[in-house]
């Protein structure tokens, strides 16, 4: 995984083949302390105990297709080369939460990359699930609700691209305002 | 706490009233992005952005672009499909962001079903 944008996308990925429809995106990132956190829970159907003792070992997962797992062993190892580490709670019926958590300047982790863009891709392209997303550097802080932006816009608003390419603009911008580094300002368009 | 400014929310609005009208139709075709581990590992995010670029430009209103797990087929990834009303769903395989774009404009709007990427005809299930 090239940044920290597409290991939080498999990970939300994973959410909705839970069938959660309702994900949560927390990042934390503590300049003071050189520590960053990053925790992706949802409503899905959750895992038994005993899946979840195995669920970051690469050789489980759910799909019938194969038999290997690769999306949460790969950021539990990397989580752990940037001094870190991943954890996963979970109650069958609740939903589950990763978190992880590493050293925020460490020389091996990867920029945030396209965030603004990723999230926007997956709030037009599921429409049924809702996404709250936090952002915290420090004191600063930026929040997104699909809930409170469907309430204000109307229930169709957010399965239109233009829309969303505006709402993706305006992320990049919040997240530059609060101090996220490297956020890149691509061209206009998704 | 910085959040998306109301001011800005109106205009958005303003652009949404205007544009859904349009979109009472229901939708014709459909693209499926596969965002498996594998899929996300090799590309999948820069076609999902391709993808949703020329759908933003084209201004079309019957196209939905939607995303799904891994179906077994990992070397092949990045795999697009491509679903029109009646028709027989089409996947793509090694799908990057120029393949995209030609795959959007020839075969999602014009129809004409670019056969040199094609992998299969049909669902996985």
């Amino acid at each position: 995984m090239e940044d920290l944008s597409l290991h939080i996308l498999d990970i939300v990925e994973n959410s909705l083949m839970a069938g959660a429809r309702l994900v949560e995106v927390a990042m934390e990132e503590d300049p003071a302390s050189d520590s960053m956190a990053i925790t992706v829970s949802d409503d899905g159907q959750g895992m038994e105990p005993q899946f979840l003792a195995r669920a970051t070992d690469p050789f489980v997962t759910t799909r019938t297709t194969r038999r290997v797992g690769l999306g949460l062993s790969l950021f539990k190892a990397n989580a752990a080369n940037w001094g870190g580490g991943l954890e996963v709670r979970s109650q069958p019926g609740q939903g589950t939460t990763v978190r992880v958590w590493f050293q925020r300047g460490h020389l091996d982790r990867p920029p945030l990359g396209d965030w603004p863009r990723t999230l926007c891709g997956l709030i037009l392209t599921r429409q049924e699930v809702d996404f709250r997303y936090l952002h915290r550097v420090g004191e600063q802080e930026f929040e997104l609700d699909t809930r409170e932006l469907r309430e204000e816009l109307g229930p169709e608003a957010l399965a239109d691209p233009q829309v969303m390419a505006l709402v993706r603009q305006q992320i990049g911008e919040a997240l530059v305002q609060i101090g996220v580094a490297q956020v890149p300002a691509p061209p206009g368009g998704l | 706490m910085a959040k998306l400014k109301i001011s800005d929310l109106a205009k958005i609005k303003e652009q949404v009233t205007a544009s859904t009208s349009l979109r009472e139709g229901g939708a014709s075709v459909k693209v499926t992005v596969h965002m498996g581990t594998c899929g996300i590992a090799s590309g999948a995010r820069t076609v999902l952005n391709a993808v949703m670029d020329e759908l933003e430009k084209s201004a079309r209103k019957d196209v939905i672009i939607t995303t799904s797990g891994c179906m077994g087929l990992c070397s092949a990834e990045p795999l697009v499909t491509v679903e029109k009303l009646g028709e027989e769903p089409i996947k793509y395989s090694y799908v990057d962001d120029p393949k995209m774009r030609q795959i959007f404009n020839r075969h999602v709007l014009e129809g004409e079903i670019q056969t040199q990427w094609v992998l299969a005809k049909g669902s996985e299930q």
